[in-house]
């Protein structure tokens, strides 16, 4: 018979405004096995683990039950307090009286009578547990970054110094990412490539940094500290050892229908391209889609003219299998496809162009070197229109119900651009809210309204349509002075909404790690543990995690390699007891929980059985509790009843049914 | 046919309901509901599991035997689950299950399983206060018997 003790915390008044604790506490002293019970203010605090500790000792406890926070809160806390107190850390259970009764109910009554039931479901249980003991498996030293973007080098960068080999992950041939892109970024003005491209060689001739860039992640397995991770190295086509990046190849190239990804499409490329022109690598990847060597087994003459003979058109892809302690997430963004907006004519006008793409005309390596001009006819625009929130928290279905965040910032950001390089151009802003919170953001946002006069008008642009004369008529409303207005204009930026990469949803399938409806990750807690998924050993950086500007970007990408630190650091990690187990006198060893099983952790083993009566051997179900995790498929799938799972025994879960079922006073 | 419970007959009808939920998304989903303070029904009592796939069908056919009158299962919505494939299996046992249930007399609504991810708190709440409401109007649930008990 257990001896119990049970704890009833008010949680200050979270829980005892609307939880009568004494009767919880009184109540609960009459269920079986229960020796003692108490209540306090705040159990998780020092005096609270105190008065935990001297009642196991005073009252020889020998299990304890704590109705207070969630058990994805606490549990960890009350299980070290009893482990201190002399008694097994599973011998612990949590009623949660917080999210799931006084958070939730107003009736005291109601509250009250609930969280009775939820203790007795937690004695009823805690009656029924046993000492379990935590296995020990080894870390190994080495992290995966998926996504070579600002968030991923900077990761990449703070684990490799640390003195941890890392490798990053890319499925474009460059690392670099969008930040790559950017023109100018706010708010200080300097410009992206020259903060960003000494990070990129910084991180490709880091001794503890592999780049494995144009390469998916293909297959993971395993566990937080022993992830078994294959990554597909996608055929270039060109001998990375080999290439010197003279560019030669690209020059000879008569290939000129790709479309520059880079630049978003504005101009073309050759067939065999670098992607620009700091790129990291740097050595070209050849488009079989539009390389005529591929399509008509003629040309070649990218291979003719290279002169270190690093052109190999037998290439194919390569499969790289490696083990990692840690894996990173930092698989970045892209911006939505506009044709649920047709309303602003994306597709229709080419002078109607996303803010990448006027990011790409504004840039000095793009399409016209820096010099605004139309992608219709090349003339400098005299009218500029920018549209905020083009999908963005848009609740209609069509775009996305969230703040895309960067947008204000970004806007305002090429506005004063445009007014500083060519005064002469008007600019008009169409806003819902413009959203400023950052350190100086609201400083340049101002900055960009009274020293640099962009005119700002509330409200949203309902069509442009063509006046046929070469200008785009951008019919909108003005909400403050309450008028419909109509701006002639030469061209139309849209701030088109963000969204998470298309390879996330995949990626986080595969590492088994939660996301949202928007497929932003998911972060273990959302205050306390924002950088963390809540599968263990999965980390979270950047844009994946939800919409994040560059600082940002860059301090959680810190602060995810902080946490990875944290982890390689250690030699050894504990590991779940709560795990399944065979009983070998019931087992018929019929196979039907190894077929469950998804992760292989069930075998069969001749085993010498006794039960007394008969001693044989015989084919019977062995658990690997290094690798079973815990789910309890094979439990339900045992037809025999003999697989069980520690934690959660089948006795104990009947027992906390029969204790929610019970009627009161019965 | 169940006379033990006349006693309570005359006050309003509280349905006892027990909702299974794994501890990853649905219980996590439950939690935020909680921190949202998004109310539902108190007749629901939670029992955290650690995947939807280690529910027995055993521990469905007890409730309703002890007297529950609604069992709901939530689990991650498929392809999320934290262990990959349990909560496929979930789905396959629970539409047998819930088939053989419906023809030993209890119905169809009064067993449902339903897919809520961790940053799902409204739709935990709202699922959980449409399927009290619809165990409510249900009324009374049979009891299952126990053989053993003849």
């Amino acid at each position: 018979m257990q001896r119990i003790g049970v704890f009833v915390c008010w949680c200050g008044s979270n829980i005892a405004a609307t939880v009568d604790v004494k009767k919880v506490a009184e109540e609960l002293k009459s269920e079986p096995g229960v020796v003692y019970s108490a209540d306090y203010q705040y159990m998780c605090s020092e005096n609270g683990q105190n008065l935990i500790k001297s009642a196991i000792k005073d009252y020889s406890l020998t299990g304890i039950v704590v109705c207070s926070c969630s058990p994805r809160m606490h549990e960890a806390t009350f299980r070290k307090t009893a482990s201190e107190a002399g008694i097994n850390p599973y011998m612990v259970e949590i009623a949660n009286i917080r999210e799931q009764c006084s958070w939730i109910h107003k009736d005291m009554a109601t509250a009250t009578q609930k969280a009775i039931i939820l203790g007795r479901a937690a004695v009823a249980k805690v009656n029924l547990n046993t000492p379990l003991t935590e296995g020990e498996s080894p870390v190994v030293k080495r992290a995966l970054v998926i996504g070579g973007g600002i968030a991923g080098i900077q990761t990449a960068l703070d684990i490799a110094d640390a003195g941890y080999k890392v490798d990053i992950v890319e499925k474009k041939p460059t690392i670099g990412g969008k930040m790559a892109q950017l023109d100018k970024t706010f708010p200080t003005l300097d410009c992206a490539a020259c903060i960003l491209t000494p990070k990129m060689v910084e991180a490709a001739q880091h001794e503890n940094i592999t780049l494995y860039t144009y390469s998916e992640v293909e297959e993971v397995k395993g566990y937080v500290g022993n992830f078994d991770v294959k990554i597909r190295k996608k055929a270039r086509y060109v001998n990375e050892n080999l290439c010197t990046g003279c560019g030669e190849c690209t020059s000879k190239c008569p290939s000129r229908k790709g479309l520059n990804e880079f630049n978003m499409g504005l101009d073309g490329r050759g067939a065999i391209y670098i992607p620009f022109a700091q790129a990291i690598p740097n050595v070209p990847v050849i488009d079989t889609a539009q390389c005529i060597k591929f399509k008509t087994g003629k040309c070649g003459l990218c291979q003719m003219n290279c002169p270190s003979k690093a052109v190999d058109f037998s290439q194919k892809d390569e499969f790289i299998d490696e083990k990692y302690g840690a894996i990173v997430v930092a698989t970045g963004f892209d911006i939505i496809t506009l044709e649920n907006y047709e309303e602003y004519g994306y597709s229709m006008y080419k002078d109607v162009v996303t803010s990448l793409e006027f990011e790409r005309l504004m840039n000095a390596a793009g399409p016209s070197k820096g010099h605004l001009e139309r992608p219709s006819d090349h003339k400098q625009p005299k009218t500029i229109v920018f549209v905020q929130c083009v999908g963005s928290r848009d609740t209609t279905g069509c775009g996305k119900e969230y703040c895309s965040k960067i947008c204000c910032m970004y806007t305002a950001k090429h506005a004063m651009l445009t007014r500083e390089k060519y005064p002469d151009t008007e600019v008009y802003v169409f806003y819902i809210d413009v959203r400023t919170p950052g350190k100086n953001f609201d400083e340049f946002y101002r900055r960009a309204v009274e020293q640099y006069g962009v005119h700002y008008i509330k409200g949203m642009v309902g069509k442009v349509y063509d006046d046929g004369q070469g200008h785009l008529m951008v019919r909108g409303s003005d909400l403050l002075a309450n008028e419909q207005l109509t701006i002639k204009a030469d061209m139309v930026v849209l701030a088109a909404a963000t969204k998470a990469d298309e390879s996330a949803r995949k990626l986080g399938t595969m590492l088994t790690a939660s996301m949202d409806t928007n497929d932003f990750f998911t972060e273990a807690h959302p205050k306390l543990r924002p950088v963390e998924s809540p599968t263990a050993g999965v980390f979270l950086s950047g844009f994946c995690q939800g919409p994040k500007d560059i600082p940002e970007t860059v301090a959680q990408a810190g602060a995810a390699a902080a946490k990875v630190i944290g982890l390689l650091a250690k030699n050894k990690l504990k590991s779940n007891p709560c795990v399944a187990r065979a009983d070998s006198l019931i087992c018929s060893g019929c196979s039907n929980c190894e077929k469950v099983c998804p992760f292989g952790a069930i075998t069969y083993a001749e085993t010498d059985v006794n039960d007394g009566t008969v001693r044989e051997k015989r084919r019977v179900a062995v658990v690997n509790e290094a690798v079973c995790k815990g789910c309890g498929a094979c439990t339900v799938a045992c037809p025999s009843g003999a697989m069980d799972l520690k934690g959660f025994t089948n006795k104990q879960i009947f027992a906390e049914v029969d204790a929610i079922c019970r009627q009161t006073g019965e | 046919m169940q006379t033990d419970r006349g006693v309570t007959a005359e006050k309003e009808f509280q349905p006892k309901i027990i909702a299974f939920c794994c501890n990853w998304c649905s219980y996590a989903g439950a939690d935020l509901a909680g921190s949202g303070r998004l109310s539902y029904s108190a007749d629901v009592k939670i029992i955290r599991v650690p995947c939807s796939c280690r529910i027995n069908p055993m521990f469905i056919l007890r409730a309703f035997q002890k007297g529950a009158d609604g069992v709901i299962l939530a689990g991650c919505h498929p392809g999320d689950c934290h262990y990959s494939t349990g909560n496929y299996f979930t789905r396959r046992r629970m539409t047998l299950l819930f088939s053989m249930l419906d023809y030993m007399g209890i119905e169809k609504e009064r067993t449902r399983v339903e897919w809520i991810s961790a940053a799902e708190g409204a739709k935990f709440s709202a699922t959980m206060n449409e399927f009290a409401g619809e165990i409510k109007k249900l009324g009374r649930s049979k009891r299952l018997g126990d053989l053993r008990c003849r």
